[in-house]
C-alpha cells in the first residue's frame, strides 16, 4: 500500500496503461502541454510524447467521435473531457454512437473507450459548470458508469475501465482530486459492476456514491459517537447497478437515506428508492429518504449554492427524522419488525 | 482585407489622428477603468472575495474598447466569459460588477451568474457565456429577430458576437456561420485573437490559423485587425456594422492581441515561453497607448494622473459597494428561474421531505 491523492492514483493508472498497451492513448484538450485543466496527466506528455497524449482544439463533439472511431478500429483512447458539462457537446457521439454500436451492428464491433471527467458542483462555478449529469449516461443501455469515491477505487476501476471492451464513463469529482487514502501496488483491477458495504452498520443504511461517500463516511462517525450505528453503501458503479449489495444491507438495517450530489426529481436517488421499495419492503421500518440537490441551476452566490447542494447536515437531519420515524433508540437492533 | 501573418503594433509609425482629442482621452480612460477593474479584481480573489472562475481582459483593453465605441445603444453584445472589460465598456456601473463578482445582490444579475454571466438587458449587454461557444448560435438567433421584424438600412440593430481564438474550433461556430451567410444575418463575429486557448496557441489548434479566413467557406467576408489599437478596431467594427446594418451580411474581425496572464486568475501559465510573455507585455495596449497620446500632446502627464485617479476613485468605490452589499437571500433560491409559474414547481431545500399530504 502507499498513501496518495486521488489525482495521483488516477495519474499513475494512466502511466501504467500506457506502458502495458500502445493500443492505449490519452486525448482530450488542454492534458498535454497544460498537463490537464485538473493535473491529472501532469508528465504524460513529456513521458509518452505527443502520439499517445494527444492534445485536442476545443471541439467535444470531434474529438469524442474521433476516439470512437478508433477504438472500432481496436484503438482504446481515454478521453478527458475537462467538465461533464462540457460532455453535452459531445452526447450525441457518446449516446447516439458509441452506446449503440454494438448492439446496432450484431455485436460484430466494440468500442472500447474511457470517458473521464469530473462533474459536481461547490466551487461556485455556477449554474452550466457545476452539474452533476451523470444520471443522463447512467440512463442509456450500451454505456457503463462508474464513479469511484477513493483513490484505491479510482486505481482499480479506472483500469477495468480502460482494459473493458465496451464504452466507459469515468466519474470524478473536483472535491475527491486532493482526498488521500491507501492505494495498493502493483496490479489492482477492480470490477465495473458492483458496490461496496465501505462502513459496518446496523441501524441504518446510507446509500451514496463519488463524493457523496466521504460525507456519508463523516457523518457515520458522528452518529456512532451517539451509538448509531451506519452501515454505509458506496455504489461505484452507477451502470451497471449493483441492486442485491444495498438491498441487502437495508434488509439488515431497515432503515435506509440516499444521499447524491445530482439533482432529486429523477435521480440516482429515485432509482435506488424505487429498488428498496420493491426489493426490501417487507423489511422497511422507516420511508426511504433521499437527500438531493435542490432542483436550482445553481446560483453563484455562496449562500445560495450552500444552500441548494446537499451536506453533511441535510443528510444528519434527515438520518434523524428516519430515526424517529421508526421511534429508533440507540442500542435497539434494527429489522425486527416484518421480516 | 489585410494578410499579414503576424501583424504587430505598427510600431514608430503613429499616424496623426483625426480623432478628437476628447474621443481620445475617453478611449484611454476606459482602457485604463478596465485595467485597474481588472487587477483589483485579481487582488479581490487572492483575497477570496471572489469565488469560482475569474477570466480577466488584462491585454485586451485596446479591442474592448473599440469594439465597444463602434456599437451604438440600440445594437446587441454577446460575448464569452471574458466579459468584465465588456461590461463596464458598455456602461454598466463598475460597483454593480464588481457586486456581481462578489456574488452579492447588488450585483447586475443579483450574485446569481459571477464573473462568467454579466448581463444588462437595457444596455443590450446580452451576456456573458462560460460555455465555449455556447454564446455564438443564440448571437446569430439575435440577429435572426433583427431580420424578422425590421428593415435593413442605416438605421438597424445589429449584433456583435465576442469569441476567442480557440472557440473557432467547435462546431457551433461553424455551423452559425452557416446559418447566418446563408440567411444574410445582421451580425458581425469578433474573434479576438489573443493567441491562447488556455495553453493551446493557435498554430496547434487551428488548420487555418488566419482565422478571419474562416468564413471563407461560407463567403463570409474577414478582416484582421491590431487589437492593441483602439481606433483601428472601432473602425473595422463600424465598417462591419455597417455592412450588417445596410446589406444584412454577416463578417468577422479578427483582432490581433496577447493575453496579459493566466488564462484565468489562478493559472500561472507556466507554460508559456519566456519570450512570449515577453512579447505580450511589449506589445501591452495601455501604455503604448499612454505613450502614443503623449507623444501627440492629446494628454499630458498632469492628465494622465489626473485619469489614474479618477480610475482609482471609481474602482476604489466599487469595491466599497461590492463589499458592503448584502448577499442574496436564500429564501429566494427558487425565484427568478421560471418565468410562467405553474403548480407544483420545485421549492424543496436538500433533504426536505418530497411530499407531505394534506
Ligand atoms: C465546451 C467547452 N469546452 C471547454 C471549456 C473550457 N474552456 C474554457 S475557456 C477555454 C479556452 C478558450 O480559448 P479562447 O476561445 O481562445 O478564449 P480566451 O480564453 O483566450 O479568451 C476552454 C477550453 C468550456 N468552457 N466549454
Ligand atoms: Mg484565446
Amino acid at each position: 500500500m502507499t498513501e496518495m491523492t486521488y489525482r495521483q492514483a488516477l495519474n499513475e493508472t494512466l502511466r501504467a496503461e500506457l506502458k502495458r498497451d500502445d493500443n492505449v492513448y490519452l486525448i482530450g484538450e488542454e492534458i498535454g502541454v497544460f498537463e490537464g485543466s485538473y493535473k491529472i496527466t501532469a508528465g504524460l506528455l513529456k513521458e509518452f510524447g505527443p502520439r499517445r497524449v494527444v492534445d485536442t482544439p476545443i471541439a467535444e463533439e470531434g474529438f469524442t467521435g474521433v476516439a470512437i472511431g478508433s477504438a472500432m478500429l481496436g484503438l482504446r483512447p481515454v478521453i478527458e473531457i475537462m467538465t461533464i458539462n462540457f460532455s453535452l457537446i459531445a452526447i450525441d457521439q457518446i449516446v447516439n454512437h458509441a452506446a449503440k454500436m454494438r448492439a446496432m451492428f450484431g455485436g460484430e464491433v466494440s468500442v472500447p473507450i474511457v470517458i473521464r471527467t469530473p462533474g459536481g458542483g461547490g466551487q461556485q462555478l455556477a449554474a452550466t459548470h457545476s452539474q452533476n449529469l451523470e444520471v443522463w449516461y447512467a440512463h442509456i443501455p450500451g454505456l457503463k458508469v462508474v464513479a469511484p469515491s477513493n483513490p484505491a477505487d479510482a486505481k482499480a476501476l479506472l483500469t477495468a475501465a480502460i482494459r473493458d471492451d465496451d464504452p466507459v464513463l469515468f466519474l470524478e469529482n473536483l472535491g475527491l482530486y486532493n482526498l488521500k487514502g491507501d492505494v495498493p501496488e502493483g496490479e489492482h483491477v477492480g470490477e465495473i459492476g458492483r458496490a461496496a458495504v465501505v462502513r459496518q452498520g446496523t441501524d441504518l443504511t446510507v446509500i451514496s456514491y463519488s463524493r457523496g461517500v466521504v460525507t456519508s463516511l463523516e457523518v457515520a462517525e458522528q452518529f456512532a459517537s451517539r451509538g448509531v450505528s451506519i452501515e454505509v453503501v458506496d455504489l461505484r458503479s452507477l451502470r451497471p447497478l449493483d441492486r442485491e449489495t444495498f438491498c441487502a444491507s437495508v434488509r439488515k438495517t431497515s432503515r435506509a437515506v440516499i444521499f447524491e450530489d445530482d439533482l432529486l426529481s429523477y435521480g440516482i436517488g429515485a432509482e435506488i428508492a424505487a429498488t428498496l421499495g420493491e426489493g426490501v419492503f417487507d423489511w422497511l421500518d422507516a420511508p426511504v429518504r433521499r437527500v438531493a440537490a435542490a432542483e436550482v441551476p445553481l446560483p453563484y452566490a455562496k449562500p445560495l449554492e450552500l444552500a441548494a447542494m446537499p451536506d453533511a447536515d441535510a443528510l444528519t437531519k434527515v438520518i434523524n427524522e428516519t430515526l424517529a420515524a421508526s421511534a429508533f433508540k440507540p442500542g435497539s437492533t434494527g429489522g425486527v419488525t416484518n421480516g | 482585407m489585410t494578410d499579414t501573418k503576424r501583424p504587430t503594433r505598427a510600431k514608430g509609425t503613429v499616424k496623426q489622428s483625426t480623432e478628437s482629442a476628447e474621443l481620445l482621452r475617453e478611449f484611454y480612460e476606459q482602457m485604463v477603468l478596465i485595467r485597474e477593474f481588472e487587477l483589483r479584481a485579481g487582488e479581490m480573489y487572492a483575497r477570496a472575495k471572489i469565488g469560482g472562475y475569474c477570466h480577466l481582459n488584462l491585454g485586451e483593453e485596446a479591442t474592448v474598447v473599440g469594439l465597444t465605441a463602434a456599437l451604438r445603444p440600440t445594437d446587441y453584445l454577446y460575448t464569452t466569459y471574458r466579459d468584465h472589460g465588456y461590461a463596464l465598456a458598455r456602461g454598466m456601473d463598475p460597483g454593480a460588477v464588481m457586486a456581481e463578482l462578489f456574488g452579492k445582490e447588488t450585483g447586475v444579475v443579483g450574485g446569481r451568474g459571477g464573473s462568467m454571466h454579466m448581463f444588462d438587458l437595457a444596455k443590450r449587454m446580452m451576456g456573458g457565456y462560460g460555455i465555449v461557444g455556447g454564446q455564438i448560435p443564440p448571437a446569430t438567433g439575435a440577429a435572426f429577430a433583427i431580420q424578422y421584424r425590421s428593415k435593413a438600412g442605416k438605421d438597424s440593430e445589429a449584433v456583435m458576437c465576442m469569441l476567442g481564438d480557440g472557440t473557432t474550433n467547435i462546431g457551433a461556430f461553424h455551423e452559425s456561420l452557416n446559418l447566418a451567410g446563408l440567411w444574410n444575418l445582421p451580425i458581425v463575429y469578433v474573434i479576438m485573437n489573443n493567441r491562447l486557448g488556455m495553453g493551446t496557441s493557435v498554430e496547434h489548434a487551428s488548420a487555418e490559423p488566419d482565422l478571419y479566413k474562416r468564413g471563407s467557406a461560407y463567403r463570409i467576408e474577414g478582416v484582421r485587425v491590431n487589437g492593441d489599437d483602439p481606433i483601428e478596431v472601432r473602425d473595422a467594427a463600424l465598417a462591419a456594422l455597417e455592412t450588417a446594418r445596410v446589406k444584412r451580411r454577416p463578417s468577422i474581425v479578427e483582432a490581433m492581441s496577447y493575453r496579459l496572464k493566466g488564462h484565468s486568475v489562478v493559472d500561472p501559465a507556466r507554460y508559456r515561453s519566456k519570450e512570449d510573455v515577453e512579447l505580450a507585455q511589449e506589445n501591452d495596449p495601455v501604455p503604448a497607448f499612454r505613450a502614443k497620446m503623449l507623444k501627440q500632446k492629446v494628454l499630458d502627464e498632469k492628465a494622465v494622473d489626473a485619469i489614474h485617479a479618477k480610475v482609482d476613485a471609481i474602482v476604489d468605490k466599487a469595491v466599497e459597494f461590492a463589499d458592503s452589499s448584502p448577499d442574496p437571500s436564500v429564501s429566494e433560491l427558487f425565484e427568478r428561474i421560471y418565468a410562467t409559474p405553474v403548480p407544483n414547481m420545485p421549492h424543496s431545500y436538500p433533504g426536505d421531505p418530497v411530499v407531505v399530504l394534506s
